[in-house]
């Protein structure tokens, strides 16, 4: 272990770093280990580190494990923990936070599924500005490669007929798919927001 | 005197004994068998017309022994409160009517044990008297406060605001003791109540100590006078009658007159030297949480520097329940329960002083009480103090750094982290004098051997604080771990020596403001002692209780067994060693009754013939009648009211038992066994309280005392040849509603299996 990183341990360097660019990060700090919130978690015992330790190890300065880690990619946001956690942190709030930065940072695991499935979800809604259903699901199935694709397109070929059946999905979304009425403006309204979000990390990462 | 006697017996008819039970039949046993001069009866006796009916007699003069034959004595006493006359209950309805079915098959037997119950009370009021207040002391309106620390400043203050004037002993050159060098202390409330949960607001901040301005208000307070570098060098007397040698300053000694006395001598911090494994010792930065307080004192506002070279300090570690909660050799196994919120606060010095200071707090459980706990903790935690669940094992010097070395509990791993200055918040060790029983073990060894392991145990007890001049002992008795006790349980603040009352952290570890408000309840209780005292009645739990003991010098065989067995040290041995009461001295336990041998001890309405002759008026049925007889002696505090509360509930009993209040299983008398086995009971039941350190006996020994004695009871039974299970003892707690029936039924089932006593007459 490097000198810098021995004398970092159980100091407050990561824990600020969280504050100024995780949102509610402010709120780690807050955390009394009380477990509530790993133990409503309905997924909580899947993950490598429940909300609870994640709040640990960033006070135990812990920078590369946290933003590494696959653990905040699991929250479902179900909520469950913000409405227990009796010191009221936004926990939800806060993974979804860690989750953001560490790809901001290029940290997050190679492959994994919900990063893979967020970042599918946002190219689709910035080509049309809607989703498209279809293509998401698609794209969703050929994740993981063609065969794979084939493999799982098949076995929900009756999913998707009866969808089709009852009006849920049109099949000509296929070619292009119909976008919102005003899609420069929206592409705009995001390039603003991210304006606003750049601004708001130079200013705190400072 | 006995021909001034007017025996009287009033029965109720209501609350269902009237439709229950015979009353025409309880009359004439009261009237022919238990000789009342007259018995009246009424419908609903605790009424104004009933109690009126009473009086009149009493005011008429035709009625000095009063019986009645109503609910129990634990029920309608400001009713049947009549202090001029003699009085005994017989409990027919908690008693006998409520623990006993309904029904014609079970009449016969329900009558008969309310037959028994009137004999009893009828022979119970023949032998007892009017208490009369002893006399022995006056009212003296002053205190005595042992200890200059904030427990010992609040009392002075408190008793001299009472108007009581008020002598304060100081052991150091000047006031505030082992708070004196408080930089700041914990704040005493918690955030305003709309101060939501948040990462930004408004919460409890450390707080200027206030030690400073409390030793004004003593110093300015005239109605105490303060003796500071000062001793107690003797302590004689009782409650009312304190005779107090103080040794001052000068060298001089003044005796002062004191009506009760408040230790409030605190404690001791903690010895470190006994953590070498936190490098106490080796390095000057690992220091105590009471030497911090120091460097922050001395810091004055600015940056805390450390020992070692005077380096302002960028990270500190605080290592909770340092030589504490832990069964090592040398460690305090107790928690002292100030020391959490006491790192809160110095992490928060350093997080105002020390710009850009990290602070740790490696804690095991953070527990937090007082009205600012919770809040305070979240003050440390926004201001980024870091919390880590943790079991501190080592501290190591890495150059000019500390090395922490420790298990962390959340993530489960064995890490270290670097510092510059580690804080061991250590704990309170009592500022106990020594136990008195150390002493008497010496004086009562059994062999050589042990003789001396008691004196070795006596050469590390600290030195004495009051000097007693008390048979049993120089210091108040200690429970556990060195605190002095103050039946926490039943009566805080109430310590094994009448009139002396235990205040703060010597009685058991806390934080300040919880000393401040234990010194005002100490002195409250102090006051009330010496006002008691003036009247002659007694403390808890008999407060109020005029009686007291007394005994048949020219029977008096010098045992000592009462001197030494009383559990509150109330009686002295005289020039002649004979035994000595102090009147208010006296809990009214009649420990030493049960202790005397021969018999000689007594209490006006409260003797060894107030019982024997309730047990001997029971009508016992030949051998052959198949009614077994079962005596119970039920302690007053817990298994009577147990068994009064079984009855309200409904539970059932056993008709063969014949159950008898006792102030405290202590106050038994091995005679009342024998004279029962001999007289043809067939079983004993003996119900006290809880007697081992976790004991609930409300005069603290009475029931430990008992049950040695009782150990003796095999011999008795052996030489009447009677089966040992015939006698049981049990401890009984006042919540025991179901159990303390069952095990008086229990024992009528034994009888059922080993068979009737043959000492039937
Ligand atoms: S429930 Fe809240 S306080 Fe408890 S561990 Fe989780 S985040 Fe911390
Ligand atoms: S108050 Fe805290 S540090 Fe002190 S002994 Fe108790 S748990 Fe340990
Ligand atoms: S043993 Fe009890 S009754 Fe007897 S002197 Fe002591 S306190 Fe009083």
């Amino acid at each position: 272990m490097s000198n810098t990183q021995m004398i970092e341990k159980y100091r407050t360097h990561f824990l600020r770093e969280v504050e100024a660019n995780v949102e509610e990060g402010e709120w780690v700090k807050m955390c009394m280990q009380c477990g509530v919130c790993s133990g409503s978690c309905p997924l909580g015992k899947h993950w490598a580190h429940p909300p609870q330790e994640i709040f640990m190890m960033i006070r135990a300065g812990k920078r590369e494990e946290v933003l590494t880690s696959d653990s905040m990619w699991m929250c479902t946001s179900c909520y469950n923990c913000i409405v227990r956690c009796p010191r009221e942190l936004p926990i939800t709030h806060i993974m979804h936070g860690l989750a953001h930065y560490a790809k901001r940072l290029g940290l997050v695991p190679e492959n994994q599924p919900t990063a893979k499935f967020a970042q599918l979800f946002w190219d689709n809604l910035m080509k049309k500005g809607r989703v498209n259903e279809l293509k998401l699901g698609l794209s969703l199935y050929f994740m993981n490669g063609f065969a794979e694709g084939v493999k799982t397109s098949l076995a929900r070929r009756k999913l998707g007929m009866n969808m089709v059946k009852t009006g849920r999905m049109n099949p000509m979304e296929i070619l292009g798919g119909h976008g919102v009425k005003d899609l420069s403006g929206f592409k705009k309204a995001i390039q603003k927001a991210q304006e606003l979000e750049d601004a708001r990390i130079a200013k705190q990462g400072a | 005197m006995a021909a001034d006697k007017k025996f009287a017996g009033y029965i109720c008819t209501g609350c269902g004994i009237g439709d229950r039970l015979d009353v025409k039949q309880l009359e004439t046993v009261a009237t022919r068998e238990g000789k009342m001069a007259f018995c009246k009866q009424h419908e609903m006796l605790c009424s104004a017309e009933g109690v009126q009916m009473i009086r009149d007699d009493i005011e008429k003069g035709e009625a000095t022994h009063i019986m009645i034959a109503a609910c129990s004595r634990r029920a309608k006493m400001e009713a049947f409160h009549f202090p001029e006359v003699a009085m005994s209950r017989a409990n027919l309805r908690e008693g006998v009517i409520w623990l006993r079915p309904e029904g014609e098959e079970h009449q016969e037997t329900t009558q008969e044990m309310a037959d028994d119950y009137v004999r009893m009370a009828c022979a119970e009021v023949k032998f007892m008297n009017v208490p009369q207040p002893s006399g022995e002391q006056g009212l003296t309106r002053s205190i005595l406060v042992v200890g200059g620390g904030v427990t010992g400043m609040v009392s002075a203050l408190e008793a001299a605001k009472a108007g009581y004037q008020v002598h304060l002993v100081c052991f150091e050159s000047e006031l505030g003791g082992p708070w004196k060098d408080l930089y700041k202390r914990v704040p005493f409330r918690a955030a305003d109540v709309d101060v939501p949960n948040g990462n930004n607001v408004d919460l409890p901040q450390p707080e200027d100590p206030g030690v400073a301005e409390l030793a004004e208000q003593v110093q300015a307070q005239d109605k105490i006078r303060v003796y500071l570098n000062a001793k107690i060098t003797k302590t004689s007397g009782a409650p009312g009658r304190f005779s107090v040698d103080i040794s001052t300053e000068s060298g001089s000694t003044v005796t002062e007159n004191i009506g009760a006395i408040v230790q409030a001598t605190d404690f001791k911090p903690y010895d470190a030297n006994q953590l070498p494994e936190f490098a106490y010792g080796k390095t000057p930065d690992v220091v105590t949480n009471f030497e911090l307080e120091k460097l922050a004192k001395e810091a004055n506002g600015g940056p805390i520097k450390r020992p070692s070279d005077g380096k302002e300090v960028k990270s500190v570690a605080f290592i909770q329940c340092a030589g504490q909660r832990s069964e090592k050799e040398g460690h305090l196994p107790y928690c002292s329960g100030f020391c959490c919120t006491e790192s809160i606060k110095q992490a928060l010095y350093f997080k105002a002083q020390n710009p850009d200071c990290d602070a740790t707090v490696l804690f095991d459980d953070l527990r937090t009480p007082g009205a600012a706990g919770e809040d305070f903790y979240r003050a440390g935690q926004q201001a980024r103090v870091t919390f880590a669940k943790a079991k501190a094992n080592e501290v190591v010097q890495n150059g000019d750094r500390l090395t922490v070395k420790f298990r962390d509990l959340i993530l489960d791993e064995d890490t270290e982290m670097e510092c510059d200055l580690v804080v061991l918040a250590t704990g309170q060790v009592p500022n106990s004098g020594p136990d008195p029983y150390a002493q008497l073990a010496v004086e009562e060894a059994e062999s050589e051997e042990e003789k001396e392991a008691a004196r070795k145990a006596l050469e590390v007890a600290p030195p004495s604080i009051l000097n007693l001049d008390y048979r049993q002992g120089t210091d108040l008795p200690h429970l556990k771990h060195g605190f002095t006790d103050s039946h926490f349980i039943c009566f805080p603040y109430e310590t094994r020596r009448t009139g002396i009352y235990a205040a703060g952290p010597v009685r058991r570890p806390m934080d300040m403001k919880q000393a401040m408000d234990d010194a005002v309840g100490a002195t409250l209780k102090a006051i009330q002692a010496a006002e008691n005292a003036a009247r002659g009645a007694a403390a808890l739990p008999r407060v109020g209780d005029l009686s007291y003991p007394r005994f048949r010098r020219e029977g008096c065989t010098q045992c000592k067994r009462c001197t030494v067995e009383c559990p509150f040290g109330a009686i002295n041995e005289d020039e002649e060693r004979y035994p000595q009461f102090n009147e208010s001295r006296c809990r009214r336990c009649g420990t030493c009754m049960g202790a005397c041998p021969v018999r000689v001890i007594s209490f006006e309405n409260y003797s060894v013939d107030t019982v024997g002759q309730q047990l001997k008026n029971v009508d016992i049925p030949d051998e052959f009648d198949e009614k077994p007889r079962i005596l119970v002696l039920a302690c007053e505090n817990d298994a009577y009211p147990a068994l009064d509360m079984a009855a309200q509930a409904g539970e059932e009993l056993t008709p063969w038992a014949r159950v008898i209040p006792v102030r405290c299983l202590g106050s038994v008398s091995l005679s009342w066994i024998t004279d029962a086995l001999n007289s043809g009971y067939d079983g004993i039941v003996l119900m006290g309280c809880r007697r081992d350190d976790d004991y609930q006996c409300h005069f603290v020994r009475g029931s430990k005392m008992a049950a040695e004695r009782m150990s003796k009871v095999g011999d008795t039974l052996q030489s009447l040849n009677l089966e040992p299970e015939r006698v049981a003892l049990y401890e009984v707690a006042i919540t025991d509603i179901k159990r303390a029936p069952q095990l008086i039924n229990d024992m009528a089932e034994t009888v059922d299996k080993i068979g009737m006593s043959p000492f039937k007459f």
